[in-house]
């Protein structure tokens, strides 16, 4: 049989690469074959438009264990712990189905971390929505949340934080990114790469069903009208069989008997074996009719491309098959020999006994179309707002029309639906800067914040990927913490287009700026292309997530206000920088200007003097200032800690909205106790740091001298409506 | 002190639990639920989690495991049982304690800090409190509504039975302060004999200073006098 034209579109492939595939293989392929090379060579496991761009990025420190390329990136804590942890998208799964394409988003990610040999300890997301005001929101809104408690509240990982925005871009194409983050020891890390021939190959846990074939293919391709139609290619969680996995493979991992481990994640059982062969330089042979199945009268097409959730694949020490077959009997979890590796370098399936497809393994890893494609250099927003007449709005209004903003307002009505404390290790939860995770009976703990800018990234790529890396970092320091590495989820439309080429490129150029500068390594991430539905994008959306390290549980720090009569200083200068700030969306509908300039220098320094006045003990608390600005960060402060604030006026600002809701970065708000403001001045005045006093802590009324005076409470309230009100509609 | 800590597919706040107790100096044991004999121990933990995932319903194939039998001759024997959360929900599945827990009148998964209030501080579990404490505890489960018919109820409130209500800080009783739709705002239930209690906060998620606060403490240092 030959495969047509139609076929080939079919499986997302293009008629060029389907020639190289006839080339590569000396013949035609066959159907399963070519579903194989499909799978294979989609952007979502090939990175074929990204690859190059990729490589630009900062990969290695001293501390980076293990970079991109591998399950998870892994970075090296001390003390022999060593920490696991990925970002990880399911988009187009969550707008089709959002209670299961978010739940299996957290499954696979949590299932990435603790392939390599650590336990997950937290989990965090970043999920953005279409307008509130589209008809699709509300119910997509609750099936993820619910979705992303339903799998990490069953499996017992704690959820620990996130983001949540809005915006009428992802109104077709929302996005859910998961992250997951584990903890290992260094000397017992886990990697996908085969080693020797006639190893059995491992099948474990779920069994395989008909629910998300092709899912990785969906997921390479933009939709249309007719994307409810793909709902049977959205995969089915248990995060039941996922919790047994988890404790079965943690148990195998204290044995010596694995020697590579990979999940059957994207592309099932196609991508988890081709993957360990390729990297081991090996060949691997498959005897389909031994696999565990579901359903009756699977195809060998159908198991290859199922990407049925909560599978494995294990590469054993052949002596200690029956062990290891104990562990997973005790956990009643399928354990099954359904090949061996082999020198060939070919991947051979058999079933019936025949060969049913013969593939050379590097036509399908190493050879794998790579694409520098076409793109433009992205037009930059110029900042002009001077149409719009500031002075007309009363800051206070401002004020509270941004903080019951959707974007703005606490987001509880999520967080509750989440379990932050399973596992006892959290400290601090979603709501500050940076979740807060203790190291197991250890006196240490690492920071987590997740962070995106869409909005400057839309208007100035490469300056919003130095944003967002930046901003990362400083949620990181605002809670004492060291920064060490991220993970980024880079979400975008299509890569065939120019101008959204365009758009990745910088952003990542930007990136690539910042993470080099402040030390700052990509140690793990993936690429979500094909966000646009009938050929509408989203804006560049890369999301970082960003570890950092607590080696004193004391020097802890949150954004709560500790004393009346403590002053609050600003650190980093403000220049009243409005452009694409949450003011001007907020206050006038209006996505304009460009966004606010990233000086490198400054951020560095000014972090790294607010982590030498904390280490010091001379913070009380911290929060940095971003979205809304200054007034905005106070805000959330005083209403954290119930108390007021007694605000003071600028001294060279006459536009007060400027300086309050400025978006300028670098700045950090920092309480202290009078009696240290000497001290304080002194440190930053001799690193040559700007800052300037900017409140005190007073009682129960947040207030700015001569202009306003709010009762915290009614911040709060404000501040908690929003959600209430959005779900009770309809 | 000796303790038992039972271990279903799915549990997921044993370890948690065990941390709790051992902090306390009990000599634990983690007991899988394919085993057909239980230590001998002073306290027996039904700990958290989604046994079995919480399918058919929460707690119903957990209470027909092997281990079970042996958790309810013991029981029945006298020995000190705790169940909490979903634990909770085993210990009713299995016959242990009477009345329901059903869905949560919002009809979403709670995860929160919430207060109780000590109703009744005369029995091995609460009497390190004072009558009418507040404490802080956490809560995180889908199925805490408790509901019972009138006989039962008034059994319970007519025999200090009820030990612990939601409440506020300020140690308001009422609808208000009642995050799943409970009856009577009941957090926690014991039977006749008041050896066997279950409770839907987890009192080892508050055990801690560095993370939370130690209001749950007590509870088993309680269990130890």
């Amino acid at each position: 049989m030959k495969i047509n034209k139609e076929q080939i579109e079919k499986h997302g492939l293009k008629l060029e690469e389907y020639n190289k595939i006839k080339e590569l293989l000396g013949r035609e392929a066959n159907l399963l074959e070519l579903g194989i090379f499909s799978a294979m060579w989609n952007e979502h496991c090939s990175y074929k438009s990204s690859k190059i761009h990729l490589k630009k990025l900062p990969t290695k420190n001293n501390i980076v264990i293990q970079g991109p390329g591998e399950n998870a990136g892994v970075i090296d804590i001390g003390d022999d712990d060593a920490i696991i942890f990925k970002i990880e998208s399911h988009n187009h799964p969550s707008f089709i189905e959002p209670y299961q394409g978010a739940a299996t988003g957290v499954g696979g990610i949590l299932r990435d971390v603790f392939t390599m040999g650590a336990r997950p300890i937290a989990l965090m997301n970043s999920i953005h929505f279409g307008s509130p005001t589209n008809k699709n929101t509300q119910n997509l809104l609750n099936g993820v949340v619910s979705g992303i408690g339903g799998y990490g509240n069953s499996v017992g990982i704690p959820t620990v934080g996130g983001e949540t925005k809005f915006n009428s871009t992802y109104n077709e194409n929302i996005l859910v990114n998961a992250m997951a983050v584990g903890h290992a020891n260094k000397n017992k890390i886990f990697y996908s790469k085969a080693k020797g021939i006639n190893k059995p190959v491992v099948y474990v846990g779920s069994k395989t069903g008909r629910d998300g074939i092709h899912g990785a293919t969906m997921a390479s391709a933009e939709f249309d009208e007719n994307s409810e139609e793909k709902k049977p290619t959205v995969q089915v969680g248990d995060p039941f069989t996922e919790k047994l996995l988890l404790e079965a493979c943690l148990e195998l991992m204290r044995e010596n008997s694995i020697i590579s481990i990979q999940d059957m994640g994207a592309a099932g059982l196609t991508s988890s074996s081709i993957e360990m062969a390729s990297k081991g330089k090996l060949g691997i042979e498959l005897d389909l009719n031994k696999v565990p199945c579901r359903e009756n009268n699977m195809s060998p097409y159908e198991m290859m491309l199922s990407e049925s959730q909560e599978r494995m694949l294990i590469i054993l020490d052949e002596k200690k098959e029956k062990k290891a077959k104990k562990i997973f009997d005790k956990w009643d979890l399928d354990f099954v020999v359904i090949g061996k590796t082999t020198d060939t370098n070919r991947l051979v399936l058999n079933f019936d006994n025949k060969i049913v497809a013969d593939i050379p393994i590097p036509a399908l890893a190493d050879k794998a179309p790579q694409y520098d494609r076409k793109w433009n250099k992205p037009k930059i927003k110029k900042n002009n707002l001077k149409k719009y007449d500031l002075k007309k709005i009363k800051i206070e209004d401002a004020l509270i029309k941004i903080l019951s903003s959707p974007d703005h307002s606490n987001k509880s009505w999520i967080t509750d639906q989440y379990d932050q404390v399973v596992m006892c290790d959290t400290i601090q939860k979603s709501g500050g800067d940076a979740a807060v995770v203790r190291i197991h009976n250890k006196n240490k703990a690492i920071s987590i914040s997740v962070d995106s800018s869409a909005n400057y990234c839309s208007s100035d790529p490469k300056s919003g990927g130095k944003q967002i890396v930046c901003e990362n970092w400083r949620n990181l320091i605002s809670v004492g913490s060291k920064p060490l590495a991220i993970t980024n989820c880079l979400n975008f439309g299509s890569p065939e287009k120019p101008d959204v080429m365009g758009e990745f490129v910088e952003c990542i150029n930007g990136m690539k700026e910042a993470c080099e500068f402040l030390n700052f390594p990509v140690v793990s991430g993936n690429v979500s292309f094909y966000n646009e539905t009938n050929s509408k994008s989203i804006f560049p959306t890369p999301v970082i997530g960003g570890i950092g390290l607590l080696d004193n549980l004391n020097k802890i720090i949150n954004m709560k206000t500790k004393k009346v009569g403590n002053l609050i200083i600003v650190v980093g200068k403000t220049f009243g920088h409005l452009g694409q700030s949450s003011f001007m969306r907020e206050i006038y509908s209006a996505n304009e200007g460009a966004p606010p300039e990233i000086n490198l220098t400054n951020e560095k320094n000014n972090g790294n003097s607010i982590l030498n006045l904390i280490n010091l003990n001379l913070v009380s608390s911290c929060h940095d200032v971003s979205s809304g600005g200054i007034l905005i960060s106070l805000a959330e402060m005083s209403m954290a800690s119930m108390l007021g604030l007694k605000i003071l006026k600028p001294k060279k600002f006459t536009n007060l909205n400027e300086y309050f809701f400025a978006e300028d970065q670098g700045r950090y708000l920092v309480e202290i106790e009078v009696d240290n403001l000497k001290k304080v001045e002194g440190i930053l005045k001799k690193s040559n740091i700007f800052y300037e006093v900017v409140a005190e802590v007073q009682n129960d009324i947040f207030e700015l001298s001569k202009t306003f005076s709010i009762k915290t409470q009614e911040l709060y309230k404000n501040n908690n409506q929003w959600f209430k009100k959005f779900n009770a509609i309809n | 002190m000796k303790s038992s800590v039972i271990v279903f597919p799915g549990s997921n706040c044993d370890r948690d639990v065990a941390v709790a107790l051992e902090k306390l100096q009990f000599k634990n044991s983690m007991i899988w639920h394919k085993e057909n004999v239980l230590p001998k121990s002073d306290l027996i933990v039904v700990p958290g989690g989604f046994s079995y995932g919480d399918y058919l319903r929460s707690g119903a194939i957990a209470a027909k495991s092997n281990i079970l039998n042996e958790v309810i001759k013991a029981g029945e024997r006298g020995s000190l049982i705790l169940g909490i959360c979903n634990g909770f929900q085993i210990l009713i599945e299995c016959g242990l304690l009477k009345g329901a827990l059903l869905r949560n009148s919002g009809l979403k998964f709670i995860s929160k800090n919430i207060f109780i209030k000590i109703q009744s501080n005369k029995n091995k579990f609460f009497n390190k409190y004072k009558k009418n404490e507040i404490l802080e505890l956490n809560i995180a489960h889908n199925e805490g509504n408790f509901f019972t018919d009138k006989k039962h109820l008034n059994e319970l409130e007519d025999n200090d039975l009820i030990p612990i209500k939601y409440c506020d800080k300020e140690g308001n009783i009422n609808q208000k302060t009642n995050p799943n739709g409970s009856i009577n705002n009941i957090a926690g239930i014991f039977n006749k004999n008041k050896n066997i209690l279950g409770m839907m906060p987890h009192p080892e998620r508050m055990a801690d200073k560095t993370c939370s606060n130690e209001d749950g403490l007590p509870l088993f240092l309680s269990l130890m006098n």
